[in-house]
């Protein structure tokens, strides 16, 4: 086993299948430690993770810190409210002035796409991205997968349905990215305008008729309406998105019979997922989140210590000629 | 050591064990991976064939306890993490510890602190197939199938049938 080619998780994007399956199959081994009476392990006793929220998160800065806590790794964390941030610091600023206080990893999430890869590029730190801005959402694709991996016994030639605002999605980026990567058909689904153009390059399918998109489909992943993201109005109202594009009772009726509902969280319900469903024994969005903090438990592991300590890539290494992540 | 040889062993530190222990009762078996989990499960079918019942056994993954991160990072060969499966509740059992090799006490010094985070348990045994010397810590094991002197640049595999095929403990030199 050779580890993880990179000390960073910045994006699914251009990892490999088996370095996404060494992080699932870790994962599955760090799932039991969280259900021992001392979740703790000393694994990276000694380390100091900095968790850097520049947006809000409940699930996942809280998830991340358990998993950093279960480690036995030191933990800080810095919100943009309340540091200073809030007086006008830069990124680089804050970034620096954090390696100089000798920290090993540093999460970060942030409204820009490329931020993570920044800090890569300037610090010997190892990053692992939160979320940034609507490119990618490492982890949460990971905990997605091992998820499907779990309740499907596997994900290659699984049908996966993603539904929802694809344009603003980091979320569905990078369940496409790990998706594809390991073999999945991925369809997604939305209005037309939250589908972004030439999509299909990443290797899915484009459905915009919802009962076409789920009727063969082993799993949907029901992404949030973000309407924190949303300059400009892409769909008529929420009322007329929940008649459309909602997953109620009536359409989990018409999925093949042991397909499962997953929701990354936070639900809006009633809009893209009803009460009854969100709730009921087809969702499997609870377990998602318990899921997460064994996923994050095994990168966190794998980048402090088998990832290879080669020097940090510049940002022209890391962003490459691919630089077309939209920026909000 | 052939299949016989760590046969009869097994057989015998089983015996050892039961009469130690007056029974299997408060008793869980529990073994290191990999092949310390199967040995663990040799033992508790002797058990129940020596006192009609059979203890818990129970499996240790001592990867996150190690003390070699540091010196072993840049190694290809990391240790791939496997599951720990410790079902029953420890406290105030009586936990016979069960490895292939002991040598430097490393691992069952691990294993001791993974073990101890799972509750109090009343006493920890511990049973090894071959014990090869060379101890860095005050560990000594309560059951031995083999003592074998060796040196330290020498080499001592256990092989046995549930992962290897076949039952066998080697004696070679290490790779220079």
């Amino acid at each position: 086993m050779s580890g993880l080619r990179s000390k960073h998780l910045l994006g699914l994007e251009g990892m490999t299948a088996e370095e996404i399956n060494l992080i699932l199959d870790t994962a599955a081994s760090f799932k039991e430690i969280s259900e021992r009476p001392v979740k703790k392990v000393p694994a990276l006793r000694g380390k100091t993770v900095v968790n850097l929220f520049f947006e809000v998160s409940t699930r996942t800065r809280a998830s991340f810190e358990l998993a950093e806590k279960r480690l036995s790794a030191d933990t800080v964390n810095i919100s943009k409210a309340g540091s200073s941030v809030a007086k006008g610091e830069s990124l680089r600023d804050t970034a620096e002035n954090l390696q100089a206080m000798k920290i090993d990893v540093i999460v970060i999430r942030h409204g820009s796409a490329g931020a993570p890869h920044f800090l890569a590029s300037i610090l010997d730190a190892s990053i692992v991205n939160a979320g940034d801005g609507s490119h990618e959402h490492p982890t949460q694709g990971l905990l997605d997968m091992f998820t499907l991996r779990e309740k499907l016994g596997g994900i290659e030639g699984k049908r996966v349905t993603i539904i929802g605002d694809i344009a603003h999605s980091r979320v569905a980026r990078s369940n496409i990215f790990g998706l594809v990567t390991l073999g999945a058909h991925v369809t997604v689904c939305g209005p037309p305008t939250m589908i972004p153009p030439r999509i299909e390059e990443l290797g899915v399918r484009v459905e915009t008729d919802l009962n076409r998109a789920i009727g063969e489909a082993d799993a949907v992943n029901v992404l949030r309406i973000q309407l924190e993201r949303q300059k400009v109005n892409l769909f008529p109202s929420l009322a007329e998105y929940a008649v459309v594009y909602g997953i109620n009772r009536e359409r989990l009726a018409a999925m093949k019979p042991g397909s499962i509902v997953m929701h990354p969280g936070p639900i809006n319900r009633g809009v893209e997922i009803t009460q009854e469903v969100a709730d009921g024994d087809r969702a499997v969005i609870l377990e998602q989140v318990t899921n997460g903090v064994a996923v994050r438990m095994a990168v966190l592991y794998l980048l402090c210590e088998g990832g290879s300590k080669d020097k940090s890539p510049s940002i022209e290494d890391v962003v490459g000629e691919k630089s077309d992540s939209r920026v909000n | 050591m052939d299949a016989d040889q760590i046969r009869r062993a097994v057989k015998r530190i089983s015996h050892e064990i039961v009469e130690r222990n007056r029974g299997v009762k408060g008793l869980v078996v529990v073994g290191i991976r990999r092949r310390g989990v199967y040995l663990a499960q040799r033992i508790a079918e002797y058990m129940e064939k020596i006192e009609g019942a059979r203890p818990p056994v129970g499996a240790l993954d001592i990867t996150l306890y190690r003390d070699d991160f540091q010196v072993t990072k840049n190694i290809q060969t990391k240790p791939v993490v496997g599951t720990t499966e410790i079902k029953e509740d420890v406290t105030d059992k009586a936990i016979v510890l069960v490895d292939d090799v002991l040598f430097t006490g490393r691992t069952i010094r691990a294993a001791l602190d993974e073990l101890i985070d799972f509750g109090r348990p009343r006493q920890i045994q511990l049973a090894v197939l071959v014990d090869r010397g060379h101890r860095e810590f005050p560990i000594k094991a309560d059951y031995v199938g083999r003592n074998l002197p060796t040196s330290e640049n020498e080499l001592v595999e256990v092989k046995l049938i549930e992962l290897d095929g076949r039952d066998e403990v080697i004696l070679g030199e290490m790779e220079e």
